[in-house]
């Protein structure tokens, strides 16, 4: 006893076992529940399997059959890609905006990036349950909003044309503070004496954000870009709250149709198969974007 | 120049301000509705054109949220899952991050780069093959399941690196030399002065496992096991066209509460935290 405890004092005075050992409580636990099931997903991938019998290996054919044969597959893959190139793009577009109006030298502006963040802290099953009260048609606080400046209200939740923009303004005010927050100091950390130096040359307020404050914050924009597009082909929650995926799979997106699958079907097998489609697609929306990025992202 | 500079300023001024508060009223609106809707007797629920303050404040109305469904017991098993998944995180990410950003030991490289790419791996994507080994483990349907797989993370690992790679390396040379070994150098040297980190992990982690939706929905089925995310779509799945609204905002808002009250407390360290991870990630 006495031999091992030496032995460990020992070895926690080496820099290279305290070094195993100071990772290894995190390494065991990463090892099994993250890199474990990311490799035997490919495996689950290639069988059929209801999880009460035992799993039957079948090869390529759900990779088969979800590509070629499956119409609710590419229906949903739409949705997916609908819902992130329009919901992204727009909320770090305005996020761009509200993130100047706060970079201004003025008092309160604290005040206003903490209401925005609010939304981004709060859990979004409650902000999605307050949206479905929100969108109600005939009692939604929204409807009545929308009459009082003369536009006529609509089903929102019900209707499959305004289901998705619904889930989208939904989404894009619990994220907003999220890109502003970085934009914000993307634009505290450019020199004052860019701007100093443009104001000499007569610059006026608009060539000083089309010609410095824009280009210095490429790799922000670039960032927010990657990380949210990541995060939108995964969305899942107010999908699943708001709208049930429906109606008619109108909002349907490949997280949805995975959890459908794999656990009100118990398709295991198919339901891994959307999972490694899922990565693969993911992957290669940021590959595309690492290789887009070096032509417009400015690396100072 | 001078005074045409700061009379165009203060335009520029009026202008943002106007814009930023009809953004901030935007922001907090679904907030006031639901605070509003939550007060209100059933009778004026729906009451059109709708009102903001209540003509008669029903307090009675959290009591009866707070009965509807065990809404206390999930209120403290959301709490006690949180702190633990938290707690456990802190310590797993802090200390290899000190590994990671400090000791030399072969492989150390290559196994950071294996975090940093799985940060880019969905749930979803792990989703089968973890319900599966929960069933295994006869975890389904425990706490254990909602606990023990998130007792790590690789985006904590990250952020636990990036933070001590900041201290200056001469403190622990200085403790090698007075006779410390590196898990005292954790303990007595790193970890003390690593309250910003520990501070900024610990409230990302509570508030993104408080929230957490999906995972909880596919392992936990029975009611006194739940955690407020299921509690509140309890309410919704109830027959649709009789929810009762006021009770569901009430529900809502108290589900809300905590989250808002760490977040204004712990700002600084919040704020921190997304701009070391968002500029050089």
């Amino acid at each position: 006893m006495e031999y091992l405890v030496k032995k460990l004092y020992k070895l926690i005075d080496t820099e290279k076992y305290a070094g195993y050992i100071l990772i290894l409580p995190n390494l065991i636990f990463f090892s099994i529940f993250f890199v474990y099931p990311f490799l035997s997903v490919w495996v689950y991938s290639l069988t059929d399997w209801d999880l009460f019998s035992s799993p039957r290996f079948v090869g390529l054919s759900n990779y088969i059959r979800l590509v070629l044969e499956d119409e609710l597959f590419r229906k949903v893959l739409l949705n997916t890609l609908y819902y992130s190139f329009v919901a992204v793009p727009t909320a770090l577009f305005v996020a761009f905006w509200l993130a100047l109006l706060l970079n201004r030298a003025m008092p309160g502006t604290i005040f206003f990036r903490t209401i925005y963040f609010l939304p981004y802290v709060t859990l979004m099953s409650a902000a999605a349950i307050v949206f479905s009260w929100l969108y109600h048609p005939d009692y939604g606080l929204i409807n009545y909003l929308l009459e009082k400046i003369g536009i006529h209200g609509v089903n929102w939740l019900n209707d499959e044309r305004w289901a998705m923009p619904a889930v989208i303004i939904l989404e894009n005010w619990h994220a907003l503070g999220y890109p502003t927050l970085v934009y914000l100091a993307a634009f505290q950390g450019i020199p004052g004496e860019l701007y100093e130096a443009a104001r000499i040359d007569g610059a006026n307020w608009w060539y000083q954000m089309r010609y410095i404050t824009l280009p210095l914050s490429t790799s922000a924009i670039f960032f927010t870009l990657t990380t949210s597009l990541i995060g939108a082909m995964q969305t899942f929650d107010s999908f699943f709250i708001l709208t049930k995926g429906g109606p008619a799979y109108a909002t349907t997106p490949i997280s949805y149709y995975l959890y459908q699958n794999g656990f009100e079907w118990f398709k295991m097998g198919y339901a891994s198969t959307i999972a490694c489609i899922l990565f693969v697609f993911i992957g290669l929306i940021t590959l595309i974007q690492w290789k887009l990025g070096k032509t417009w992202v400015y690396e100072g | 120049m001078g005074y045409q500079s700061t009379k165009k300023n203060i335009m520029g001024d009026i202008i943002a301000y106007i814009l930023l508060s009809i953004f901030g009223v935007l922001m907090v609106l679904p907030f006031i509705w639901m605070v509003s809707t939550s007060l209100k007797p059933p009778e004026e629920v729906f009451v059109f054109p709708p009102e903001f303050i209540p003509r008669h404040i029903a307090w009675g109305n959290y009591i009866r949220a707070l009965e509807e469904i065990p809404y206390k017991r999930l209120l403290f098993n959301s709490f006690y899952i949180a702190i633990t998944v938290t707690l456990g995180q802190l310590l797993t990410c802090s200390l290899s991050g000190y590994a990671f950003s400090r000791l030399r030991f072969p492989g150390r490289d290559v196994l950071f780069l294996i975090y940093l790419a799985t940060m880019m791996v969905p749930l979803q994507v792990r989703l089968v093959p973890l319900y599966i080994m929960m069933s295994r483990f006869h975890w389904i349907d425990t706490h254990y399941a909602l606990i023990v797989p998130a007792l790590t993370s690789a985006w904590g690992t990250f952020l636990a690196r990036q933070f001590m790679l900041t201290i200056p390396r001469e403190l622990d040379e200085a403790a090698r030399i007075d006779g410390c070994n590196y898990v005292d150098i954790v303990f007595r040297i790193i970890l003390p002065i690593s309250k910003p980190l520990l501070a900024t992990l610990g409230i990302f982690t509570f508030i993104g496992t408080y929230s957490d939706f999906l995972w909880p929905l596919i392992v936990i089925s029975s009611v006194s096991l739940k955690t407020i995310p299921l509690g509140l779509i309890m309410f919704q799945e109830r027959i649709y066209l009789e929810t009762p609204w006021n009770y569901v905002m009430a529900a809502s808002t108290v589900s809300v509460l905590p989250l808002l009250i760490i977040f204004i407390l712990g700002q600084k360290y919040y704020v921190k935290g997304i701009v070391t991870t968002g500029l050089k990630g």
